[in-house]
């Protein structure tokens, strides 16, 4: 596959994936481009898995991304950023909140939810984005920002105008949190990572 | 104007835009949304129905159609072999007004019971089947498909898979154009299909067939993309695109209309080029037709029938054809970690009813709904799924077997009883078998997102209208044992369970708390553990509430306490129930205070 920006979302039923690529597709079409997004719903908003593939270029034919040349991974859960590792191609960009949910299936022993999800991200990719998106989105009112500071830390790295990011969320969005996900929005594209040395 | 839409969306465009009339369905993914779409956006224009079942959905449509409106039934993939029999016999008749079926398949099941490649209908029944490939396409050519069914006077079979109806692309618009439907006008030859004139249009289907090839041949609906000549693809629908991102470079002979297949066409496009490969989703569908041209062609040797394709899949079929030298090559490789199964939500009313029923140690038949969850882990309470109202047959059977001396419960939710659960209480009534059918009435068909029935008092396009009541219905279907009973009273459905199982012929339990999460969210005051109570025994897990978490605190005996979410506990009181200690309270009552939760 050439040339296509490729952005594979994931996080947990519930979390708002679907509105963030929604948002995202959006926004790239209003830029100009070609997009296609695909995911599957149904049985995922059980407290299943989520993902939703977005891809962008001038011409895009398939709406599914090929495994291992993902541009941009992006996780609203910090052990499906770990699980979703293996689709992000060389050099690419992984951008994981710290969120934990821990499914049911974990409690009656079958099955562990990993100690340290962040850090074995981070043992194969130093470079991780992984931010604390929870306590800023608790910090802002309303824990369910935690997408929409995500696309903001996205939108930093793709060559896209913050105004038309700022419109499609203002179209996107209910009403009376439209504040509440700009401000989100702007504190996301505003996050500093710490610089890692790469190697470490 | 331009916007971004999914497939499902754009079906519903397409069919505004084609002056579609009547539109029908019952609901299930992926098809769901498209008469979602329409009620929302365009219900002055179109008249848009929730069928109790699709044979129903697929009756009502034909029914516009001989009057003359161009219409429109949408279902899942097997709910055709639900609307089979309409199906089969309308593509005798033919239409009046134009006649679209949209198929939507779910290869890989994302959410089905199996993957039937239903382009075999199409075959089956000679009917012409158009396949598009993006959002575009499906918009345009489902006014084309139109054309076609008036034009050839047969329904078209419009197929969809979960990849189409669910991603989204950017799709320009166009307005509609009326089709104002001229009205019935009577003829008995074409409508009656007594065998002296089902004789006469079978004819007609044969000959339809052969004019139907020729169209093949010209339309563009199948399109010839001249490229390189030493590899030749031949594909249709959802693998088009997947073949294009991989082999950019080939010939193409893409297939819109898909059903019957441009004879010549295909000849002379595999005359073309050095090497031709069929790449489909599913069955050799297309595969077995070229072949039975005597056509040298490669297909399933190297691109799989398990699952669905995507680039990936595809890639791999041409490095197994030794055309590509190697596939994508993973930088990363992840372990493998826990599963994350969908699970009923917090304060689900089905997870209160199956405790009790487990309870009963009996063999539970089942059906499809959120409450086939409960066949899975923590609970595991349910014996068998295999279609939309399958469960009462199978627990007749059962029961007439004679081995199952505690007796047999069927477990039905309340859209599936009314979609085909009532035929089945009918012949446990007629032929007295000894059963329970448990009907899971939350009000609601949860497991698609949320769609009205006949049981909820509302209609697709939001109008208040008659609502079946359950205890009624089963009365008049001669059931004598009737209870109804509260899901979330633990006790009381055990004894009712009890009860029905003890009656010597058929039973109908009827559950009575709505869906915990449409139409409205429930959310009542929540519940809390006394960790110092807590003995860590589990059994509050074994409920499978996703809002009950394992503590980091440990008991001395080194099990875990419990821990409760405020946020997501809607306060059901299943877990307080279950609770031997009595340590999970109300958030608000007096043994909170001072204790540690
Ligand atoms: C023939 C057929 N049509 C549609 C579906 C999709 N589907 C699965 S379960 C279901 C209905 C579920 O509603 P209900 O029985 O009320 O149970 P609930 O999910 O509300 O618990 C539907 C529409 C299907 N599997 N088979
Ligand atoms: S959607 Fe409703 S019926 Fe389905 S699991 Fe949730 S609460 Fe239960
Ligand atoms: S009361 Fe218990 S079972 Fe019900 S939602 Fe709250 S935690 Fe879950
Ligand atoms: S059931 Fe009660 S005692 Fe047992 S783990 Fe749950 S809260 Fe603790």
């Amino acid at each position: 596959m050439k040339d296509a920006v490729n952005i594979l979302i994931v996080g947990v039923g519930g979390q708002g994936v679907l509105l963030a690529s929604e948002v995202l597709s959006e926004t790239a079409m209003k830029h100009g481009q070609d997009v296609k997004k695909s995911e599957v719903h149904g049985m995922s908003q059980r407290g299943g898995v989520v993902s939703s593939h977005v891809r962008i270029a001038e011409t895009v034919y398939s709406p599914l991304i090929q495994e291992g040349t993902v541009d941009y991974l992006m996780a609203f859960e910090i052990s499906e950023g770990l699980r979703a590792l293996d689709w992000l191609k060389s050099g690419g960009i992984l951008i994981s909140s710290m969120t934990r949910m821990v499914p049911p299936i974990t409690t009656i022993g079958d099955f562990e939810y990993p100690k340290d999800p962040a850090g074995k991200i981070r043992e194969v990719l130093p470079g991780a984005k992984i931010l604390d998106a929870d306590k800023i989105a608790s910090d802002l009112g309303n824990i369910r920002l935690v997408n929409t500071i995500l696309l903001g830390v996205l939108s930093k790295s793709m060559d896209i105008p913050e105004e038309t990011w700022l419109e499609v969320i203002k179209k996107r969005v209910p009403k009376k949190f439209i504040d509440a996900n700009l401000e989100a929005f702007k504190k996301g594209r505003e996050y500093s990572f710490e610089p890692v040395a790469v190697g470490e | 104007m331009k916007m971004l839409l999914s497939g499902n969306e754009a079906v519903a465009r397409g069919a505004w835009e084609a002056g579609v009339e009547i539109a029908t369905a019952y609901p299930g993914t992926p098809s769901t949304e498209i008469l979602e779409t329409i009620a929302m956006l365009v219900k002055e224009d179109i008249y848009a129905e929730w069928s109790p079942n699709e044979k129903v959905a697929f009756e009502v449509a034909i029914g516009g159609s001989m009057a003359g409106a161009r219409s429109l039934v949408c279902m899942k993939h097997v709910g055709l072999n639900v609307a089979a029999d309409p199906f089969m016999t309308y593509a005798y008749t033919g239409v009046k007004g134009g006649f679209v079926v949209v198929s939507a398949d779910d290869p890989s099941m994302h959410s089905s019971q199996n993957e039937q490649d239903n382009r075999f209908y199409a075959k089956f029944a000679i009917i012409p089947m158009v396949e598009p490939s993006d959002s575009q396409e499906t918009k345009d050519m489902l006014i084309q498909a139109y054309e076609i069914s008036e034009k050839f006077d047969t329904p078209v079979l419009y197929r969809l898979v979960t990849r189409i109806s669910h991603s989204k692309g950017v799709v320009n618009m166009g307005d509609r154009e009326e089709h104002t439907p001229e009205g019935f006008e009577r003829d008995i030859p074409k409508y009656v299909m007594v065998p002296g004139h089902a004789r006469l249009r079978r004819k007609v289907v044969l000959d339809r067939l052969e004019k139907l090839k020729e169209f093949a041949e010209e339309t563009p609906l199948n399109r010839w993309e001249k490229g390189s000549k030493e590899i030749g693809i031949i594909t249709s629908g959802i693998s088009y695109v997947y073949a294009k991102e991989v082999m950019p470079d080939a010939s193409y002979l893409k297939l819109g209309f898909s059903y019957p297949l441009p004879e010549k066409k295909i000849r002379e496009f595999a005359e073309s080029v050095d090497r031709l490969f069929i790449i489909e989703e599913l069955e050799p569908f297309l595969e077995e037709q070229i072949k039975a041209m005597g056509i040298q062609c490669e297909g399933k040797e190297h691109f799989t029938n398990y699952g669905e394709l995507s680039p990936g899949e595809v890639m791999n079929g041409f490095v197994h054809a030794g055309i590509l030298s190697e596939g994508v090559e993973k930088t990363y490789q992840t372990e493998k970690l826990f599963p994350r199964p969908p699970v009923l939500c917090p304060g689900c009313p089905h997870r209160g009813i199956f405790s009790a029923l487990k309870k009963m140690k009996v063999p539970v038949t089942g059906d499809i709904g959120c409450y086939t969850l409960a066949a899975l882990k923590p609970m595991e309470v349910m014996d068998s799924c295999i279609c939309m109202g399958a469960s009462i047959g199978n627990a007749v059977g059962m029961a007439k077997a004679g081995t199952e001396k505690k007796g047999v419960v069927a477990a039905i939710g309340d859209s599936t009883f009314l979609h085909s659960g009532i035929t089945g209480v009918l012949d446990a009534v007629y032929n007295k078998a000894n059963v329970v059918v448990l009907i899971l009435d939350n009000r609601i068909t949860a497991m698609t997102g949320g769609q009205h029935h006949p049981g909820t008092g509302v209609t697709l396009m939001g109008e208040e209208t008659f609502q079946v009541d359950f205890v009624e219905l089963c009365k008049t279907l001669g059931v004598k044992d009737i209870h109804t009973v509260d899901a979330y009273d633990l006790d009381a459905s055990k004894k009712v369970l009890k009860s029905a199982l003890e009656y010597d012929g058929p039973s109908v339990v009827i559950t009575s708390r709505p869906c915990a999460l449409m139409p409205n969210k429930i959310k009542e005051t929540a519940y809390t553990v006394l960790l110092d109570e807590c003995n860590g025994c589990k059994l509050c897990f074994r409920i499978g509430c996703p809002a009950i978490y394992a503590s980091e605190e440990k008991t001395e005996k080194g099990h875990n306490k419990a821990i409760i979410d405020p946020e997501t506990c809607t306060g059901c009181t299943i877990c307080a129930q279950v609770c031997p200690k009595d340590c999970i309270v109300r958030v608000d009552s007096p043994a909170v205070e001072g204790a540690r939760t």
